[in-house]
């Protein structure tokens, strides 16, 4: 058998990523990039009226394109079952309920024939009036009945009657625009139908989650049905559930009995994948002359579109932040004639703390308090909304240690203090929360006679590092080197695992593993030294009823932003200068990909509060921003130095790691934080993200 | 496949090895790479030159190779990620570097990245000025790589991810 040694722990130590050598020679394979013997490709055609009805398809110059094998609508495609998910019922029936919709699909030889046949495609409408335009105050705005388990409205005391009546008020009104995920792998499948199987490389999130969809709405047993998301190049929530591009490429294949791969072209993905809703957000804090919080009105408006109910849940955040004696945290979701919205790194969070943390900010300056002093004194050892105990809120600690870091001590709090000739500087601070989720999942571990575990769970790595720190997790369970810990994961015959979302990957995905992990030890310690049978060992775990079983305790990371502004007074545009986060995040399971992440969520939280931004045009019913020339993510030239730091927190009430997710909550204060150094810096306040040299001039 | 008025038969030279191929006369340089030649390491972020994703070099310059058509480009030494390693197979410097950098994450823009950087460096040994060069410089001389050098050279490759800050260190680590 093999020897199990106790080694040093591999777990906390910066191991590098598995899959990296594949990555930077070019040989690491994304969903388009497999190519069976025969492959065909599939353009799709998006609706080009922002609602009504397809009254007529002429596709005879399509036909005569050479090369084009088919074309597919809601005439001829495949009839899908019901799903609870209705932007995937794509060419089922003539209806098109935002502009962009997938109304058909060509299917070519080659992909120059599918795009020419694409738009050789004629298509009539009967167009109908549309509405496109989120208004905060608008009469059919509804408050939701519960989303992702966040209650639509939650009210402590008499939140009103208390503001009315305090000595400080804010009431201030936030907007964030519509934003876009763009993960730089747009969403792609290739699909191939094998004898009755349907096998499929998907780019998501969660493979075990699109084959289940797969097999319900094509009507086959799960087990005909295979998914891999082997290599997924982004998703930031995108790619979270499947998307219409996979069941589209499955239809082809069925109906060419031929392979076919689809790529969703850039321009087409604001439409189809999902975005984060605007919101309006109305923020109403009242305090004491110390600062002390008596009331807080968090009111979030958002849309959605008219075949599904998605909310932005941005008042969420704050009913987990600060003390506050009375409450009222308030969703209200518009149907529009819009794409439908989904997840984008931090939903509800990002720009819910954008808000809170922008009016914490007000209130400090109203009452004259330091920013950070004024966070300490509403810190609270209680979930204000639920009255759990945290597990562990190390908040204050994050603040202080990011303003020893930063510098912030004999920071001049007035206004356009410091300049530089033409550039106006200021820093700025804000905290940040999101929840350490976990779900159950599946996974196994083998012990092979020549001394290699392989770990089987179908996790999936969106360039989290996944493979990398779940071999830490077993080899430190197993109490063996992590080189003889072989990774099996992307694919949805291996053991059913929760999708890479909600930060929850590693704590759900390890849970299994380390469960697993600790049953194969101990049946290994009962070999006794005897030798291994030849087939080897495994173990199996579920964490069905344990990694979902209720908590006692309010479970959450918490974090504190920094952020240095010069503001050029003849242009408008803001430069950030640097950018620091400090985070409590239970225990950093790998160091080195853990800063990436918290890096990479700072930058977007950058893009967010600088650079990125998407209109609905009240006109055409569409995302004016369909590329990456028009929407603005960062570049390289946008980021300045950039650290992330966390402090030691030891959390036992999490799960066997002691690990909280951090994919997410390097975005969620990032905004805010920068917003504040804005106004530090010209004694500006700029309610609407983002922060553009328009909206800037017009303020200095 | 036939040549006839859209398609043409080419001999493409990629990473050393020549490639007898009919393309179509629309097909991309990037497409002939990725769907015909199997070299999917170039990535198609965007197929409108925003994004870097697909950036090859050709005769040993930057460029992005869905804004090329494939047929132009017969007489063209191309090099891509898949070729950049050394005589005994070793990685890159520059490869070595994003790794011990960690330098990406997903991965999609990495072979872009990779290869703009070494487009990036040879412009820079060369005494291309950029946007943030000191007007001053002499022309002759190479340009010095300083943070904000290799911020300005290298914003035409998005990362999504966000790993500008160690992509920054691993490009530093090897024009020093």
């Amino acid at each position: 058998m093999p020897d199990i040694v106790a080694t040093s722990s591999a777990l906390g130590t910066p191991a590098e990523r598995r899959e990296g050598p594949d990555k930077v020679t070019g040989t690491a394979r994304y969903a388009a990039e497999h190519h069976p013997e025969g492959r065909a490709y599939a353009w799709p055609v998006p609706a080009t009226v922002a609602r009504g009805t397809l009254t007529d398809i002429d596709d005879k110059h399509t036909r005569a394109v050479p090369g084009v094998v088919t074309v597919l609508t809601h005439l001829n495609a495949p009839r899908l079952a019901e799903s609870d998910d209705a932007t995937l019922a794509v060419l089922q029936n003539s209806r098109v309920p935002h502009r962009g919709w997938y109304v058909a699909l060509v299917v070519a030889d080659t992909l120059e024939a599918a795009r020419e046949g694409a738009e050789a495609l004629r298509l009539t409408y009967a167009e109908e009036p549309h509405e496109v335009t989120l208004r905060g105050d608008s009469p059919d705005a509804y408050v939701p009945e519960d989303s992702d388990g966040t209650s639509g409205e939650h009210v402590r005391g008499e939140p009103d009657t208390v503001h009315a009546s305090a000595p400080v008020h804010i009431d201030a009104t936030y907007r964030v625009p519509p934003l876009h995920n763009h993960p730089m792998e747009p969403h792609a499948a290739t699909a191939e139908w094998q004898d009755g199987r349907l096998v499929v490389h998907d780019s998501s999130q969660g493979a075990t989650k699109v084959r289940d969809v797969l097999a319900e709405l094509f009507d086959l047993p799960g087990d005909r049905v295979t998914v891999t998301s082997e290599h997924v190049g982004g998703g930031f929530g995108a790619k979270g559930t499947p998307r219409p591009h996979v069941v589209l490429a499955a239809m082809a294949a069925r109906v060419t009995a031929r392979p076919v791969t689809l790529v969703l072209p850039r321009g087409d993905l604001p439409a189809v994948v999902g975005h984060r809703s605007p919101t309006v957000q109305r923020l109403r804090l009242a305090a004491d002359p110390d600062g002390i919080l008596l009331s807080v009105i968090h009111e979030v408006t958002s849309h959605t579109s008219r075949i599904k109910e998605f909310v932005e849940t941005a008042a969420a955040a704050t009913r987990v932040m600060y003390a506050s004696p009375h409450s009222r945290t308030t969703h209200r979701v518009l149907p529009l004639d819009v794409p439908s919205p989904s997840w984008m790194r931090a939903p509800g969070e990002a720009p819910g703390m954008y808000a809170l943390e922008s009016a914490m900010d007000e209130l400090a300056v109203a009452l004259g308090i330091d920013p950070i002093e004024l966070r300490l004194r509403n810190d609270t050892g209680t979930e204000p909304d639920s009255s759990r105990p945290f597990s562990s809120r190390n908040l204050a600690a994050c603040l202080r240690e990011g303003a020893r870091r930063f510098g912030w001590a004999g920071r001049d709090p007035r206004p356009r203090a410091r300049t530089e000739g033409p550039t106006l500087i200021g820093t700025g601070v804000a905290a940040a929360t999101y929840p350490a989720n976990v779900s159950p999942s599946r996974a196994s571990v083998h012990a092979a006679a020549d001394g290699i575990f392989t770990v089987r769970v179908n996790a999936t790595d969106i360039g989290t590092g996944a493979r990398t720190v779940l071999a830490q997790i077993a080899a430190d369970t197993l109490g063996v080197p992590v080189e003889r810990v072989r990774i099996d994961i992307g694919s949805s015959d291996l053991p059913d695992a929760p999708l890479a979302g909600g930060s929850s990957g590693t704590a759900s995905w390890g849970w299994a593993v380390h469960e697993a992990s600790t049953q194969l030890a101990a049946r290994l310690a009962e070999l006794e030294g005897d030798s291994l049978p030849a087939e080897g060992v495994e173990a199996v775990a579920d964490t069905e009823g344990t990694a979902d079983a209720d908590s006692a305790y309010a479970r959450h990371a918490f974090g504190a932003h920094f952020a240095e502004v010069g503001v050029d007074t003849v242009t408008g545009e803001i430069r950030v200068r640097r950018l620091l986060g400090v985070y409590a995040v239970g225990r950093v399971l790998n160091p080195r990909t853990a800063r990436s992440q918290f890096i990479g969520g700072m930058t977007m939280g950058l893009g967010m509060a600088l650079t990125e931004g998407s209109t609905l045009d009240p006109a055409f019913g569409d995302f004016v921003e369909r590329d990456l020339a028009a929407y603005h993510v960062p570049v390289q030239a946008d980021i300045p130095a950039v650290e992330a730091h966390w402090i030691d927190e030891d959390d036992p009430h999490l799960n066997p790691m002691g690990s909280k997710g951090i994919g997410e909550i390097g975005i969620v204060g990032t905004a805010a934080a920068i917003g504040n150094a804005v106004h530090h810096a010209t004694g500006a306040r700029l309610r609407e993200l983002p922060l553009t040299p328009d909206r800037v001039l017009g303020c200095l | 496949m036939a040549t006839d008025a859209f398609r043409s038969d080419v001999r493409l030279t990629v990473n050393g090895t020549v490639h007898e191929v009919t393309v179509d006369h629309r097909s991309t340089l990037l497409d002939v790479l990725r769907e015909q030649l199997g070299l999917t390491g170039a990535k198609k972020g965007c197929d409108h030159g925003q994004c870097g994703a697909c950036t090859v070099l050709v005769e040993g310059r930057r460029v992005n190779s869905c804004l090329l058509l494939a047929v132009a480009h017969e007489a063209d030494e191309i090099t891509t990620v898949e070729g950049l390693h050394g005589p005994d197979g070793d990685l890159h410097p520059l490869q070595r570097a994003f790794l011990d950098r960690d330098a990406f994450q997903c991965g999609y823009c990495t072979p872009g990245q990779i290869c703009s950087a070494v487009g990036a460096l040879a412009e820079a040994a060369a005494g291309s000025p950029s946007y943030v060069t000191d007007p001053g410089t002499d022309p002759a001389a190479p340009v010095g790589l300083s943070r904000d050098e290799i911020r300005e050279r290298m914003s035409g490759n998005l990362c999504r991810c966000g790993a500008y800050p160690h992509i920054v260190e691993a490009v530093e680590d090897v024009a020093r």
